[in-house]
């Protein structure tokens, strides 16, 4: 098995001006999809959701804080998984039920820090 | 052994081989890079054993073991090396898609080709590196070659092989074949790497060579493996039977001055029977198979044309049944146009015209040069001498191909002393 983050891109405004209901079915379809992970012999090894861009710090190279996120998108980093999977199909099938209805999910192998994968 | 004997022995093993050795050593090596390295070397060393003890009954056996012998020496000595990232190798379970090969009992588990071919084509890697990998990898083909072939430079064309070559380790693209589920899905990915590396031979789109005979001959070769390794996909034969009936006419395609000749002028009694008679057999077959596919669909289109004795005596309104079938199945702007340019012979040029006005309105086709090339041929048969000339003078901006593009300049200097010589008697059209 080796582990691969599935990173959440989008648009912050869709969950902005959500009911309390609507807040609740995203969660809900998270901890479906956490399910379905396992579901499909796949393991979580982590994963977070991340407050909003607004409230963001970036610390530049020279040491300038600055307010906001590193790179402006419209379609901002949003949440992470890491997953463990047999291989990138099987880490693709998971992903592809991932909750992103406000963008879509980049998928990257995470490195085993005993080489240098570059 | 006479030297030249044992060079061409070993052309024949490299060309028909290749992808048998090298995959069945990637089983064993475990990494891409390493089996390459391996392969090659089995071919060096096959010189010297050759000259020396003739060539062997299996040659491609031979290379096999030397090759995979030659990675297991390096895996001893370099353990701590190649510890990192193994390639995903499935273990040789039974898999429906393998059959027995008596020919090669000692060699490969005879899909390891298929396993080669599909994490080439995987779609996590962009489209042109899968054509690219395929060239190198399966055909073996070296890098300045495939370079050339795709007109880019070699360090370019390095680059984007290496960092396939690096996703497909590092993201653990696995070295198998799909399963049933999503054979059809991920095989579509590897028919269409085949089909863009003939097309890539046939017009040669940038070049001043209208045919590159090898591109071609490789592209049927894949075909060919891919038809026999797959039989029960009918788009695996869908695709040999298109290439075949498309390569027969090769020899006919341009004239001896290397200028383009249109359908309505090739020499149709030059077309290669033997490839027809083959192709139709093939296409038959996979149209027999259930719902055809694409690549199916246009064999069929390509066999109508192959037993038509003229342009004018072809069975169009089948060529434009057949069009709105592939229309079904793979909806695209140029399947469209190319039923447009077969209505105007079903119908009557003025029948096809408004079907090109709409697709002038697809931005997927501001750019497409045999848009404007259908319109010149419709108005040049309407008798709209200005208005084809127009439609040619922008179909000859827009070619990037020398052939086509000497032939667009004569038809615009035909049509321009038509309209010269009668001026106003064309209305003026607007695109």
């Amino acid at each position: 098995m080796a582990k691969y983050a599935i990173l959440i891109y989008e648009d912050p405004t869709s969950y902005a001006n959500g009911s309390p209901e609507a807040w609740a079915a995203v969660t809900d379809a998270h901890t479906a999809f956490v399910n379905q992970v396992f579901a499909l012999g796949g393991c979580l090894a982590g994963g977070e959701a991340l407050a909003p861009t607004t409230t963001a710090t970036t610390i530049r190279g020279g040491g300038t804080v600055t307010d906001g996120p590193f790179v402006e998108t419209k379609e901002a980093f949003g949440g992470f998984y890491v997953v463990e999977a047999r291989d990138l199909d099987h880490a693709l099938e998971m992903a592809r039920l991932c909750p992103a209805p406000g963008g879509g999910v980049e998928v990257r192998p995470v490195v085993d820090a005993t080489s240098n994968p570059f | 052994m006479p030297a030249d004997a044992v060079a061409a022995a070993l052309a024949q093993a490299h060309r028909s081989e290749w992808a048998v050795v090298l995959s069945a050593t990637v089983r064993v090596a475990g990494d891409l890079d390493l089996a390459e390295e391996c392969a090659q070397e089995a071919y060096v060393s096959a010189l010297q054993a050759w000259t020396r003890d003739g060539v062997p009954q299996r040659p491609g056996a031979w290379l096999t073991t030397a090759a995979r012998n030659k990675a297991l020496d390096r895996l001893r000595r370099e353990t701590t090396l190649r510890r990192k990232l193994p390639l995903l190798v499935e273990p040789a379970t039974v898999d429906p898609h393998e059959t027995a090969d008596p020919d090669r009992p000692d060699a490969a588990v005879p899909d390891d080709r298929l396993r080669l071919v599909f994490t080439c084509c995987h779609p996590t890697l962009a489209p042109e590196a899968r054509v690219a990998l395929t060239l190198r990898l399966v055909c073996g083909v070296p890098t300045p070659d495939v370079a050339r072939a795709f007109l880019v430079s070699e360090p370019t064309m390095a680059a984007r092989i290496t960092r396939a070559k690096k996703k497909i380790s590092a993201a653990r693209i696995p070295y198998r074949v799909p399963d049933r589920a999503e054979l059809p899905e991920r095989l579509d990915s590897v028919l269409t790497a085949v089909h863009l590396l003939f097309s890539t031979g046939h017009t040669a789109r940038d070049g001043d060579a209208l045919v590159r005979g090898e591109l071609c001959d490789r592209a049927l070769h894949l075909a060919r493996t891919l038809a026999a390794l797959l039989p029960e996909q009918a788009e695996t034969r869908g695709l040999l039977g298109l290439l075949l009936l498309t390569d027969a006419r090769r020899a006919t395609r341009t004239d001896e001055q290397g200028r383009l000749l249109l359908l309505a002028d090739q020499d149709r009694t030059r077309w290669d029977q033997r490839a027809v008679l083959e192709g139709l057999t093939v296409t038959a077959g996979a149209l027999a198979s259930g719902p055809p596919g694409r690549f199916t669909l246009q064999a069929a289109i390509a066999g109508v044309h192959a037993v038509a004795p003229s342009l004018e005596q072809t069975d169009w309104p089948r060529v434009v049944h057949l069009y709105d079938r592939l229309l079904a199945v793979w909806n695209t702007p140029v399947v469209a146009l190319n039923r447009a340019a077969a209505v105007a012979f079903a119908d009557g040029p003025a029948a096809a015209l408004p079907l090109l006005d709409e697709l002038a309105t697809d931005p997927r086709l501001a750019d497409y040069p045999y848009l404007p090339a259908t319109r010149a041929d419709l108005l040049r048969r309407l008798g709209d001498a200005a208005g084809a000339a127009r439609a040619y003078r922008r179909a000859v901006e827009l070619t990037a191909n020398a052939a086509e593009r000497a032939f667009l300049e004569q038809r615009l200097a035909e049509v321009s002393r038509v309209a010269g010589a009668t001026p106003g008697h064309a209305p003026p059209r607007t695109r």
